[in-house]
């Protein structure tokens, strides 16, 4: 259990990090950014082998956040592990810093900068494929929207995963259900998400992305096939006026609800 | 070209371990020799252009050297996001070949007429921009792509290009003008295969004229076009690109950034020979449209300054 109480106490900090830059820079997506919040704190806290004195150790994990707006939760991350100072998050949205609002590779244990939608999963495809051309045992984790699944580019590399079977390479869809201008299911409908995944040669797992002894059990299945897991999320997990709000996807929090966020998060 | 191309490839492939070779379904009879030589860093991603991208920038990052490959604007224009921003703001290695530049498939129709690429890539920070005259330049370029740790997108011709260079190039220095013919007064310049129907114009017309080659477009070399733009009063590009944002384009950027900067001791006539913003909907073979869009050099060009 006292791992479980580290991946709370993670994910909590994630979102409280994430809450301070959005309201000091008066950014926008918050939401999106707190959906993914508990499976980052899985990746930093349990799964990802990494060295945050030592970002480009060759034998990391690769992880590639792919929706490059929620970026707030992985510079968070990074920050917590030291990767860089905590202190460089009160620069968030300020001019002439590399903490841009769209992941930006110039910082300490970004992988890749992304921020168009689509992109992350191919880059990844070639990571995994060069750790089996080198017969290394790294493996390349890449986190997708939900909203992101819309672009075509995604399933010309999920066609690649199956046909080269590339299991070094674990797929996440963040399923908060809500993309730019509505329900996922009404801007464009994803599912039936599973089967399309089955049908494609890959193994779908399906978890509350919120719990993590399920999102930490995904991560350690074996699999014949190369995994995409799908977490079920919330989008602005965590703070009750956010959740399943289209809304928290642009806004952000004034002074009062600021506190109140806080007040919730700090439970 | 491409064969040469491939030769290249090949022989660096055998070099350094590095080099990789990604196709997008295409190049039957052209890439089979890389394919067996070296299995393990050849990929067929399939008909997915943007996948093979990013495939191609993930392998940089993890210091591969792959070549993605492609005809005409499928490695380029279907893609051109995943160019800019994985790859060239990655700053990576990845170097993308295209074949068929310009007209070079011109009867298969308007959706193989590759006249807009070079203007869209030549504005991607950190991405070189070649368009190789003959196997020769091709070769240099292949070579000069893999040992150069920065993107670099190369246009092919075809295939059966003569030689303009009569020997290998050594020594190139990117951006530079390279001269085949040495005469006075004016100039004609070009990048990619329409360079050697220049050669030939003026060497049938025995024309008082230098003939140089661009193997490289952007970085260009200013120092040597310094030098070219105070040795001419008049100067003639030709190119198979739109007339907007090619080679012309660039050739006049710079002569306006010299004069700018106090270093030419005259400004040369520039009289540019491009596509004039208009598709071609007819099929025809690369000879014919070349002539139909008045991508031709004429004996009045060389007559009146």
């Amino acid at each position: 259990m006292m791992k479980n109480e580290n991946y709370i106490r993670f994910a909590k900090e994630i979102r409280e990090k994430v809450l301070e830059m959005i309201h000091r820079a008066k950014a926008s997506h918050i939401g999106g950014a707190f959906s993914m919040a508990d499976i980052l704190s899985v990746l930093y806290e349990g799964v990802l082998n990494i060295k945050p004195d030592e970002p480009q150790w060759e034998n990391r994990d690769r992880f590639i956040l792919s929706k490059g707006h929620a970026c707030t939760a992985l510079y968070a991350a990074l920050a917590l592990k030291g990767f860089f100072a905590k202190e460089e998050l009160a620069t968030y949205g300020q001019d002439d810093v590399r903490l841009m609002s769209h992941t930006n590779h110039k910082v300490p244990g970004v992988e890749l900068s992304t921020g168009s939608l689509g992109h992350g999963l191919s880059v990844a495809c070639g990571v995994a494929v060069a750790a089996k051309v080198k017969k290394k045992n790294w493996k390349t984790y890449c986190l997708l929207s939900d909203g992101e699944l819309d672009e075509g580019s995604n399933w010309e590399s999920l066609l690649f995963i199956a046909h080269h079977k590339l299991t070094n390479l674990i797929t996440i869809i963040d399923y908060n259900k809500i993309q730019a201008l509505g329900n996922t299911n009404e801007v464009m409908n994803l599912e039936p998400l599973t089967t399309k995944f089955l049908a494609f040669n890959l193994t779908p797992i399906e978890i509350d992305g919120h719990n993590h002894e399920e999102i930490e059990k995904a991560f350690l299945t074996k699999t014949d096939n190369p995994k995409v897991i799908i977490a079920h999320t919330i989008k602005g997990k965590g703070v009750d006026f956010m959740e399943n709000s289209l809304l928290w996807h642009y806004r952000n929090p004034d002074d009062n609800q600021f506190v109140e966020s806080m007040k919730q998060l700090s439970k | 070209m491409r064969t040469a191309f491939v030769k290249q490839l090949v022989e660096e492939a055998r070099l350094n371990e590095k080099v990789f070779f990604l196709v997008a379904d295409l190049g039957y009879n052209v890439v089979e020799d890389f394919a067996k030589e070296f299995p393990d860093r050849f990929i067929n991603v399939g008909i997915a252009e943007q996948n093979m991208a990013g495939i191609a920038a993930g392998l940089a990052k993890e210091g591969f050297i792959p070549f993605i490959y492609s005809i005409g604007n499928f490695p380029t224009l279907r893609c051109m996001e995943q160019i800019r921003y994985d790859i060239c703001y990655h700053n990576l290695n990845v170097n993308i070949v295209a074949v068929g530049g310009g007209y070079a498939y011109g009867s298969l129709g308007t959706s193989h007429h590759t006249t807009e690429e070079l203007g869209m890539l030549r504005t991607i920070p950190t991405l070189t921009v070649c368009a190789p005259a003959d196997p020769i330049e091709s070769r240099m370029l292949t070579t000069m792509a893999v040992n150069d740790p920065t993107p670099f997108y190369i246009r092919l011709g075809k295939n059966g290009e003569k030689a303009i260079h009569e020997k290998s190039l050594e020594n190139y220095q990117i951006g530079e003008p390279l001269l085949v013919r040495k005469g006075e007064t004016t100039a004609v310049l070009s990048t990619g295969s329409i360079g050697i129907d220049n050669l030939d114009f003026i060497t049938e017309n025995n024309i008082n004229a230098s003939v140089y080659t661009f193997p490289v477009i952007k970085p260009l070399n200013k120092e040597r076009l310094a030098q070219l733009f105070n040795s001419y009063k008049k100067i003639i590009t030709v190119e198979e690109h739109q007339a907007s944002a090619g080679f012309g384009s660039a050739i006049l950027e710079c002569l306006n950034d010299l004069q700018e900067e106090g270093l030419l001791t005259g400004i040369p006539k520039v009289k540019r020979i491009a596509i004039k913003d208009t598709f071609t909907s007819v099929a025809g073979s690369q000879k014919f449209l070349k002539e139909k869009n008045g991508l031709i050099l004429k004996k009045e060009y060389f007559t009146a300054y």
